[in-house]
């Protein structure tokens, strides 16, 4: 390939990006502005926060039991050799609210809840789902799009709550039931370490990260191709985008949080 | 009133560089059954989604009821319109997480908001229409085709619309399930005054219920007129079709170059 054709390309691709983005986000503003309808949409939001929340608990919880035992484990190895087995609770729970937390949950959130919004809308765009609302006088951004992004903006941040919370249990089962800290060390120390600041930023990125998974998720259903090919490339691209940008987002996040 | 519910009038239409209408001229008589047939791939249904709204024509015009302009309304208005027209599509388009009872009701618990009673009754009243009462409480995935297009077609005229457009409404259809459609939109037809545009190319089921019929090919419309007169119709292109002869103007081959020298 000619260095022209390899600048083309890259301009392409720029061009695609910029479009993308720009349609993402009149999708977005027509499925959220406008009048809102409570007694309609209500019910449709809480089954949606069934959907993509409540099924979503299991797998948080299990997920964040795991890697919080596994810190408290690598942790107090490392630790006990400099004596410091006393700091281990606030590893544990400043190493998960500052960002295992928020991103994993994103990540698991991402693939568990994110994949099945792409698919399902995906589906209901080839099966003239989505036409015959329409031919309805129904806007189905506002009946279909609207309320699963709400739901998943109200649920993520929970589930991380969820995460963080048994995380750091995992750690004190680890360090304190299984290799003999004492639980008022554990506990004191880490209430001395972690501040109002490290939760509040900690939900910060969990909303942002939760914009981020529900948007791209949501947006590549929309505009998949209605064919098995396009929906099974739009539910795996949902995963991959919204699993990198997280991962960025969370990178310039931290940057203007703790620098 | 006006004596013509549709009208299109020199409308042109492309997807990227594929252009599909070429300045096409077509009227629908209110309160009349009027098919519009062809080969498939020559962008009937993108007819009806332009007369209904969902794709814009890139020139021309649909004029609704006289003096409405569908490409040129607003949202809202679109809307507006769309409560009086419905569409039955080619899938059915049921909604898979909703029983038949409520798919049914859906337009009708979206636009008005009735007492829960009236709405039972008003949609076991539809579903009578199409003979599946007793298939309420059945989920989509449950019903065979031909009983998921009689669904949409009750939820089709829940609101009681003044045209209704049906994409290829006997497509893979048994001859029962065919007879039991014809006889339906005859009777929707008949006894509701239901305005019908009925794309298909099943020619013998589809003309014997139109009053009047285009036929479709290459862009433009290359006959029209009552059945009898599409049957005698005598262009070429237009007699091809309707005899279903396999190679004639409308070639059996992709355009390819030259066979020989490609091997």
């Amino acid at each position: 390939m000619s260095l022209f054709d390899s600048v083309a390309s890259l301009g392409a691709a720029g061009i695609r990006f910029v479009r993308h983005v720009g349609e993402a986000g009149c999708m977005l503003f027509r499925a959220l502005v406008g009048r809102p309808e409570i007694k309609k949409h209500f019910p449709l939001l809480v089954r949606q926060i069934y959907v993509v929340g409540v099924l979503s608990v299991t797998i948080i919880l299990v997920s964040g039991l795991f890697i919080g035992m596994v810190l408290g484990l690598q942790g107090y190895n490392v630790l006990v050799e400099f004596k410091a087995e006393g700091s281990l609770g606030p590893l544990v729970a400043l190493a998960i609210l500052r960002e295992l937390g928020p991103v994993v949950a994103a990540l698991l959130y991402a693939g568990r809840a994110g994949s099945a919004l792409t698919a399902e809308i995906g589906l209901m765009k080839a099966t003239e789902q989505l036409s015959s609302m329409e031919m309805m006088a129904v806007d189905p951004l506002r009946r279909v799009v609207s309320p699963r992004f709400w739901a998943g903006i109200y649920s993520l941040p929970v589930l991380t709550v969820m995460f963080c919370v048994i995380g750091v249990y995992g750690g004190k089962l680890v360090g304190c039931d299984w290799l003999g800290l004492d639980d008022g060390t554990f506990w004191s120390a880490t209430r001395n370490s972690v501040d109002l600041e490290d939760i509040v930023n900690c939900m910060i990125k969990s909303a942002v990260f939760a914009i981020i998974v529900n948007w791209v998720s949501l947006y590549r259903g929309w505009v998949c191709l209605p064919t098995a090919e396009g929906i099974s490339k739009a539910t795996t691209g949902a995963v991959v985008d919204s699993s990198l940008l997280v991962l960025g987002a969370d990178f310039v996040l931290t940057a203007v949080m703790f620098n | 009133m006006s004596e013509t519910l549709v009208e299109i009038r020199d409308l042109s239409f492309a997807r990227g560089s594929h252009v599909i209408y070429d300045g096409i001229s077509m009227s629908f008589r209110r309160g009349s059954v009027t098919a519009v047939m062809g080969p498939s791939g020559t962008g009937k249904t993108t007819l009806l989604r332009l007369i209904g709204g969902q794709l814009r024509p890139d020139s021309g015009d649909v004029i609704y009821d006289g003096d409405i302009s569908i490409p040129s309304l607003g949202r809202d208005r679109l809307f507006e319109v769309r409560k009086r027209m419905s569409m039955l599509f080619q899938s059915g388009a049921l909604f898979t997480d909703m029983s038949v009872f409520d798919n049914v009701a859906y337009p009708i618990r979206e636009h008005f908001r009735l007492p829960e009673e009236l709405v039972r009754t008003l949609v076991l009243m539809k579903l009578e229409t199409v003979g599946l009462r007793g298939a309420a409480g059945l989920m989509p995935s449950e019903l065979s085709g031909g009983m998921a297009r009689r669904v949409a077609l009750a939820r089709a005229i829940a609101l009681d619309p003044e045209l209704i457009m049906y994409d290829e409404p006997f497509a893979g259809q048994d001859p029962i399930t065919m007879a039991v459609l014809i006889q339906l939109i005859r009777k929707l037809n008949q006894t509701l005054g239901i305005t019908s545009i009925i794309v298909s190319h099943d020619v013998n089921e589809v003309l014997s219920i139109a009053d009047y019929a285009y036929v479709v090919a290459d862009h433009h419309v290359i006959a029209e007129g009552t059945p009898e007169e599409i049957i005698k119709e005598s262009s070429p292109a237009a007699h091809q079709f309707i005899h279903g002869i396999a190679d004639g103007p409308v070639p059996f081959r992709y355009p390819a170059g030259d066979y020989l020298e490609e091997l």
